[in-house]
């Protein structure tokens, strides 16, 4: 039996274990050799939609680095646990990573709510903690051993007023939806629009779960002076929002969707109503789209093949969240030329110029994520599919 | 004006998709005193299998077919192996048990189909009928006519049919009943395969408006409950009066106060309701004689 395989057969049956019992599996014999990552994911639980393609990504690249040798000579555990999107499990399981499976380093954290509850245990252990989540809060203020990949929704903010901008648009209206996202995005949204001129006329909500929004874009149609309409918002309600639009015939104003609908499922649901949306979104989703000289081009390609042929489904943008943060976790250790968690936590610090699926990552003792706007791309549905916004349109 | 009639539609499209929910309690209540509250997964059932199915290349109406008799065997199995054995229990051990088949019922749908959301083609296309100012998907007239056509068929059926007395009879007094010669097995199955096609076929009607997916049915049944309770538990069109009012405070609520608040607003006014009529609004007056 070969190393590979052995893995592979301990990453099946701890797969079959852990819904079921949450213990990991792993031969001590092993350990020696070994350098332990660890994770804790919300695999089942109203999150799964996050954590599914993020505990798929993370073993498919383990394998894949193990079998190209491993990192600092040494092959690659991977322990995860399911938490099924409780915060109040995710601190226990990050406590067992620490204490039992004394793990150097973490990946993982599917929301910001099991990321913050996390935090703690992983600044006092001092263990390097890559976290999936997307709220700013993680990373600011900055904490020493901390750090995230993906985008904020602060940042999605700035790219929809960005274009807005440039279009000169400067009265616009919000519907959002009240759940987390929806909430966060929108409180982000309303800080920012100051700042590039913009001035929020109307505001609407509605619950993640509503099935029909018409009276709430009944009332912004309504209101003069409308130049464009943001919809903050996540799951099945921005399609609705869409469809409302349509039938509302309120297509001739501008409707800017937000990074949290940025998948194929979203034109799908939405249908020919979604012609013309606007929405920023991460290079992943358009990477065949993206012109060839683009440095994501080639990372965004390959991470969607290998996703698509081995998970045998659509790529998302939240499972390469979780390969940008194995390979800047992987890329630190091999600089390190170490596995010292302290040590490691300097290099990922020391991150620069690093090609992820998310963008092109350089971080500081100041900037825990590294991301800037360029990170996003505005996209537009065409023909039933994204385009690619030209700058400056 | 316009807008008004704008809140009107979407209220009385949003309230017939409760009242279809709604309609479905009816039926088990009427024979068993059970509020079952799986209903909301049959709903989703119907919605689930019928988009699976059609993607597998079968057509729409033979695919809501077979999602009304999945829904149909899964509702006559709920009562045979759950219910049944379990028939001397109180009514609110039933209810327990039927909290615990829709947790199984959702679980499963996770594993069988996925965890996405998923749409069907609306039945007579998505260009909006105009109505006196107010854009209407023509979905809704489906939705609404549905609603129609089921609120008659159980009226009927229970206050017209043998059927429908025995199932009546069975609520009144099952001991009773069963004395005068109604077979309450057969009846409480009937009930229960009833309720799950009614669930079903509302599935399959809001799903165009409403999308789907696994864990659709909570709240739908939450707030076809929400319905029935205000339309009066037991009755069809108090059923059907419910959904639509509590689709209408929505709407309402929506526009003209906040849509912040739509919700607190719409159950504040279900509060206040059933303080003064506790029965609901078309509720039959329970009489206990001495």
């Amino acid at each position: 039996m070969t190393c590979h395989s052995h893995f592979k057969s301990l990453a099946i049956a701890a797969a079959i274990a852990l819904p079921l019992s949450g213990l990991s599996i792993y031969s001590p014999a092993l350990a020696q050799q070994t350098v332990k990552i660890g994770s804790v994911l919300s695999v089942t639980g109203p999150a799964s939609f996050l954590g599914e393609p993020e505990d798929k990504t993370l073993r498919m690249y383990v394998d894949k680095i193990n079998a190209a040798g491993g990192v600092a000579g040494k092959k690659i555990e991977l322990v995860i646990y399911d938490d099924g999107g409780d915060a109040n499990k995710a601190r226990t399981f990050a406590t067992r990573l620490i204490e039992d499976d004394k793990v150097v380093a973490m990946v993982g954290g599917s929301t910001t709510g099991t990321t913050m509850a996390m935090v703690p245990v992983f600044e006092e252990a001092q263990v390097p903690f890559i976290s999936l989540a997307g709220a700013i809060e993680v990373v600011d203020p900055v904490r020493k051993f901390i750090f995230k990949t993906p985008h904020t929704d602060k940042m999605a903010c700035e790219k929809i007023f960005e274009n807005l901008k440039q279009r000169n648009f400067t009265k616009i209206a919000m519907i959002s939806g009240t759940d987390g996202f929806g909430a966060s995005m929108r409180a982000q949204c309303v800080k920012v629009a100051p700042t590039y001129g913009v001035q929020i006329i109307a505001e609407e909500t509605y619950g993640p779960r509503d099935s029909d929004m018409t009276a709430q874009l009944t009332k912004i149609k309504g209101v003069a002076g409308v130049q464009a309409v943001v919809n903050p918002g996540f799951g099945q309600g921005p399609a609705i929002v869409t469809r409302n639009y349509a039938q509302l015939g309120m297509s001739a104003t501008p409707l800017y969707q937000s990074h949290g609908v940025a998948s194929k499922s979203f034109i799908e649901l939405a249908g020919p109503a979604a012609e013309g949306v606007r929405l920023p979104a991460a290079a992943l989703l358009v990477g065949d789209k993206l012109p060839d000289g683009d440095p994501q081009k080639k990372v965004v390609v390959d991470y969607k093949q290998t996703f698509e042929a081995t998970a045998k489904q659509p790529v998302s943008t939240f499972g390469g969240h979780a390969y940008d943060g194995l390979y800047i976790m992987v890329e630190a250790m091999k600089r390190a030329n170490s596995t010292d968690a302290k040590k490691v936590r300097d290099e990922i610090e020391k991150t620069k110029g690093f090609v992820g699926t998310g963008g092109i990552v350089t971080m500081s003792p100041t900037d825990h994520l590294g991301l800037d706007l360029s990170a996003f791309r505005m996209l537009e549905v065409k023909g039933g599919d994204w385009t690619l916004l030209p700058p400056g349109t | 004006m316009p807008e008004f009639f704008q809140f009107l539609v979407s209220g009385l499209t949003i309230g017939a998709v409760y009242a279809l929910v709604a309609l479905g309690f009816t039926l088990v209540y009427n024979a068993s005193d059970v509020v079952n509250f799986a209903q909301g997964e049959f709903v989703m059932l119907g919605g689930m299998v019928t988009v699976f199915v059609h993607a597998a290349g079968v057509p729409l109406p033979l695919a809501a077919l077979v999602a009304v008799i999945v829904s149909v065997v899964l509702g006559l199995s709920l009562y045979w192996l759950a219910i049944a054995p379990a028939r001397g229990a109180s009514a609110v051990s039933l209810i327990i048990i039927t909290i615990g088949a829709s947790i199984l019922l959702r679980g499963a749908a996770q594993i069988v189909f996925d965890k996405q959301f998923h749409k069907l083609p609306a039945f007579s296309g998505d260009t909006p009928v105009q109505m006196l100012g107010a854009a209407v998907q023509p979905q809704s007239f489906w939705v609404i006519g549905g609603t129609a056509v089921m609120v008659l068929l159980l009226y009927v059926f229970l206050e017209r049919t043998l059927l429908g007395k025995a199932v009546l009879a069975t609520s009144a007094n099952r001991f009773a009943a069963r004395l005068v010669g109604i077979n309450t097995t057969t009846i409480m199955a009937l009930a229960f395969g009833g309720s799950a096609a009614i669930g079903g076929v509302a599935g399959i009607l809001i799903t165009p408006i409403t999308l789907t997916s696994y864990d659709v049915g909570t709240l739908l049944a939450l707030k076809g409950f929400a319905a029935a309770m205000l339309g009066g538990m037991g009755n069809p069109l108090g059923a059907v009066a419910g959904g639509l009012l509590l689709g209408l405070l929505e709407a309402f609520g929506a526009g003209y106060i906040s849509s912040t608040y739509k919700d607190a607003f719409a159950f504040i006014v279900i509060l206040a309701v059933l303080f003064a009529a506790p029965q609901g609004l078309f509720g039959r007056r329970t009489i206990e004689r001495v």
